[in-house]
């Protein structure tokens, strides 16, 4: 099974039961994990995005046991961000990279964010968008993190036919018309991180091609196993289940 | 053995409350959930009018007149409006198969319009259990804290009460009400952060955990996901999921049996 959300270090405001990287990757494995697509909590918030990024790849090397795979963060508001981009790629030879455009503070169709999705279009990379990392009624005050406008995110991709996206965190803020618009683009996935109610990847799949759907726990965040359960709550036969819980990511992976 | 505490119709497919509660018992038999609790009409009212909460509360009686094995209601009642609230207790709890209250967000809990409700449940034996929140940009004008539940609480002191959904913003809910014996934690309704439970355990220990889902809205996977996946004994894990709840509605469920 491949889980393309977790992070590594500690989040900002707590610690977790998992924040240390030996700790996680046992608690992957017991759940049966065979690679996990990692970023990193250091990039929510500093500015030297370049140590943060070798210090993830460094992490996956040394700590990962061959299942952790960096996926560094990328600020496009931070001055020669492409540099950082490039090191993630020619240096560290990274599949992909993490926006954070709630901490970072860009719209989804700012000249930015389009410049980030040209450069690793031509890059081959996969573009992982988290869309918020906390539930905005509990985070810290100190952030005062704005919710991200999801409503032109659809019409921005549009532009990036060779863009691999998946979407992270988004089932609070991608809703209505801005989902289903995005939902159409075979370029697009999702993961299950933050979907809610019953059944909820069971109703999902009827809205989204299950190719388009991936296993995502925002571990260590989140308690890992939720995500994990949330695939037992509906009934997908085990061919999709199969195909959401690695082999979609895995297909995406081998694109690249 | 899982019982869960807090469960309502919204989230789930279905027209009606029958349809809905056939639903509900379906996810909850995929994830090995013996009983659930529910509460509150298909539509949920902020600041119900007697008339509008009788008509919440019948549709989770016709709910529960199919799945009396399976499940429990507890009656949505409105401290806005003290008398009929209580008429509306001896209407779904001691006349009917109900065995709680539900208290949300039409009045701050810390008001004394709660005292004759409150009292009444306590004479019925019924479980209270009350909304609560802490939301960084600010909570409803009625919605209440675990700190305004702690000020009811401290004038019941022999009255258990249920903080739901832990506060919301659980580091500060369970600090709340870690010095109040007679709070009980409900840990439905919120994201399954890591280290929750942990700090529920360490804090009030795991007799005042109560586990519930918020589900259908919330997923029963990611509320579980807080107790099974949590770096706590089995044990506790017992307690949690579902024996502390049964000894809390064990005084009202043995007096309905001798009804």
């Amino acid at each position: 099974m491949i889980d393309v959300n977790v992070s590594l270090f500690r989040w900002p405001t707590r610690r977790l039961p998992d924040d240390d990287t030996k700790l996680l990757v046992r608690r992957l494995r017991a759940n049966g994990i065979t690679q996990a697509w990692a970023g990193s909590f250091e990039g929510l918030l500093h500015n030297d995005l370049t140590g943060v990024n070798d210090r993830l790849a460094a992490e996956c090397i040394e700590q990962g046991e061959e299942i952790l795979v960096p996926f560094g963060t990328i600020n496009p508001m931070l001055p020669d961000w492409e540099g950082d981009l490039l090191r993630c790629t020619d240096h560290h030879r990274m599949p992909g990279i993490r926006l954070h455009p709630d901490f970072h503070r860009y719209s989804l169709d700012s000249e930015a964010i389009q410049r980030v999705f040209a450069l690793a279009s031509e890059k081959q990379l996969i573009v992982q968008l988290a869309l918020r990392m906390e539930d905005v009624r509990t985070s810290s005050s100190v952030f005062s993190l704005a919710e991200v406008d999801t409503a032109p995110l659809a019409k921005t991709v549009e532009k990036f036919p060779q863009l691999q996206l998946v979407v992270l965190n988004w089932s609070r803020d991608l809703r209505g018309p801005a989902f289903g618009d995005l939902a159409q683009l075979k370029n697009v996935c999702f993961d299950i991180a933050t979907l809610e109610s019953a059944g909820g990847v069971g109703k999902l799949i009827q809205e989204v091609p299950y190719q388009q759907v991936l296993l995502g726990s925002h571990a260590p965040f989140f308690y890992h196993v939720a995500a994990m359960l949330k695939l037992r709550e509906s009934e997908l036969g085990e061919f999709i289940t199969t195909a959401i819980a690695g082999g979609n990511a895995a297909r995406l992976l081998a694109g690249n | 053995m899982i019982w869960d505490l807090h469960c309502h119709f919204t989230g789930l497919e279905g027209r009606t409350p029958d349809e809905r509660m056939a639903n509900l018992i379906e996810y909850a038999d995929r994830m090995g959930v013996d009983k659930v609790t529910i509460f509150m009409g298909i539509r949920h009212s902020l600041d119900p009018t007697p008339e509008v909460f009788r008509r919440e509360n019948d549709e989770v009686m016709q709910a529960l007149s199919h799945w009396h094995d399976r499940a429990f209601g507890f009656a949505y009642v409105n401290p806005n409006y003290p008398d009929e609230s209580v008429a509306e207790m001896d209407r779904m709890i001691a006349d009917g198969p109900m065995v709680g209250i539900k208290l949300w967000v039409a009045c701050r809990c810390s008001d004394p319009k709660l005292d004759a409700i409150v009292t009444h449940a306590a004479k019925l034996k019924a479980v209270i259990f009350q909304h609560t929140w802490y939301k960084t940009r600010g909570n409803l004008p009625g919605e209440s804290t675990p700190e305004d539940l702690v000020v009811l609480a401290k004038r019941f002191p022999e009255i258990p009460f249920i903080c739901g959904h832990s506060g919301g913003n659980w580091e500060l809910g369970i600090r709340a009400i870690r010095r109040h014996p007679n709070i009980m934690l409900g840990t439905g309704g919120f994201d399954p952060t890591a280290g929750m439970m942990e700090m529920a355990v360490r804090e009030l220990g795991a007799d005042r955990i109560i586990y519930g889902s918020d589900a259908g809205g919330r997923s029963f996977a990611s509320q579980l996901a807080k107790v099974q996946g949590a770096d706590i004994d089995n044990a506790a894990k017992k307690m949690i999921l579902g024996r502390n709840y049964q000894r809390l509605l064990q005084p009202i469920l043995n007096d309905k049996v001798q009804k």
